[in-house]
């Protein structure tokens, strides 16, 4: 049989609750081997992406499958070859570090004893240090060693960095690259931090109202959406007129164009608007701003508070 | 002793600032032909990215001819060979040009002036690679 080279798989994937949708109509597959980071608001859909997933949740329509099993009825086979890091590192403080392994070691049949206690190290925990009375960055390290022990084929992080310290998010970007140049490891990681994205991500995928917008290699996604800079005033009537805009923001005489994949057309388009316009270099934030910022909130934030004085 | 850096949040995505900044480096002769650069897996850690960005930036390298890439025993800084057409390579430099001069001119300076600052720096680099050739 040939290895199947995608390690997350969802088709049509939709999830209602109640009259909302939460994800709509989600198809996206995450390639083996790879870091994908998942980038989007609050409330865009990740955390239900990944519940839907892990089997946690059932769909109200569409499927997922994961190292090819489907979502719905995982057996505990295909669930010990899958980390999964939840958002806030849930721990129970009374238990020591140690304690902590014992009861991954159980379920888990490829348990790295070795491993977990090298990241105990670098992460600077005793094994016998209470859980809840060591610093949010070090509970942060136990949840990870907890799970790469495990030696899982893919890894599903829901925002893993959120609340630690610059030195703390550091050891975590480390200890993700690490775990990812081992052989053929897949991670799926979910996280507001872009300069992370940068270092880790092989991809990304930008989930917006429940909607995939973006799902790219980073570098690709890079070169694709590019910005301009124009002298000139920009309403619906011109924006109508450019292929592939995504986004225009004003400032005070000034429009910045975000494109994806502009051709020659493209080029021409924004040409005839304004002729001295110039291409402009975005940064990664700029691209994915891009895709998330709300219309309402196109227009110039310093415009909006003079007004309201 | 040459060392690259890269800062995340930039407009140059990381695989282009490592480019940009090996490129420089053959350019001014502070690599020379031969030296060996870190390997993939060395250069990540060490600047903690996802070996893939390194990998595609050494490959890159590889491509335009700046790197050399010996089977298990590293990559080197390549003898300098052509690997584009006629067409590329003007396709190449105009591009430069463009992205150069829109610079140069959108901070006020006169093509005198920036035709100065080219000669100037052109004379540093190349004077600075003959001494590098001398020592060889």
């Amino acid at each position: 049989m040939r290895e199947d080279r995608i390690a997350i798989r969802t088709r049509e994937l939709t999830r209602y609750f109640g009259h909302n949708a939460a994800l709509r109509s989600l198809t996206l597959d995450v390639p083996r081997g790879q870091v994908t980071a998942l980038i989007g608001h609050n409330g865009a859909g990740k955390t239900t992406l990944i519940r839907l997933l892990l089997g946690l949740l059932p769909p109200t329509r569409g499927r997922a499958e994961l190292l090819g099993c489907d979502s719905r009825s995982l057996t505990p086979e295909v669930r010990a070859r899958v980390g999964y890091l939840a958002e806030g590192h849930f721990l129970w403080g009374w238990m020591k570090a140690r304690d902590a392994a014992r009861l991954q070691r159980e379920t888990f049949p490829r348990w790295d004893q070795h491993l977990f206690d090298s990241m105990l190290k670098f992460f600077g925990v005793a094994s016998n240090a209470r859980v809840g009375q060591i610093s949010r960055g070090q509970r942060a390290g136990v949840s990870l060693a907890m799970t790469l022990a495990t030696d899982p084929e893919l890894l599903v992080l829901d925002d893993p960095s959120m609340g630690l310290d610059p030195v703390a998010r550091r050891a975590l970007v480390e200890g993700l690259l690490a775990f990812a140049r081992r052989d053929d490891r897949t991670i799926l990681v979910c996280t507001h931090l872009l300069d992370d994205v940068e270092r880790l991500a092989d991809r990304i995928a930008i989930v917006s109202h429940g909607r995939l917008l973006v799902d790219s290699g980073l570098s690709e996604f890079r070169e694709r959406v590019c910005g301009w800079t124009l002298d000139a005033e920009f309403g619906a009537q011109q924006a109508a007129q450019i292929p592939g805009l995504i986004d225009s923001r004003q400032t005070r005489e000034r429009t910045h164009l975000v494109v994806a994949d502009p051709d020659l057309e493209t080029e021409a388009a924004i040409q005839r608007i304004s002729g001295t316009a110039r291409r402009e270099e975005l940064t990664l934030e700029d691209a994915v701003l891009a895709y998330l910022r709300p219309a309402a909130m196109v227009g110039s934030i310093s415009d909006a508070l003079e007004d309201a004085r | 002793m040459f060392e690259l850096r890269v800062t995340p949040g930039g407009n140059r995505p990381i695989y282009r600032q490592i480019i940009d900044q090996v490129r420089q480096a053959v350019a001014t002769g502070e690599l020379a032909v031969g030296d060996a650069l870190p390997s993939v897996r060395q250069l990540a850690e060490e600047l903690v990215l996802n070996h893939n960005t390194v990998a595609k930036a050494y490959a890159e390298l590889v491509r335009e001819g700046v790197l050399d890439s010996r089977h298990g025993r590293g990559v080197f800084v390549a003898k300098r060979r052509r690997v584009y057409s006629a067409g590329e390579r003007k396709r190449r430099l105009d591009q430069a040009l463009n992205v150069f001069l829109s610079e140069a001119l959108t901070l006020d300076y006169t093509p005198q002036q920036i035709e100065e600052a080219v000669t100037n720096w052109l004379d540093q680099m190349t004077t600075s690679k003959a001494k590098d050739s001398e020592v060889d």
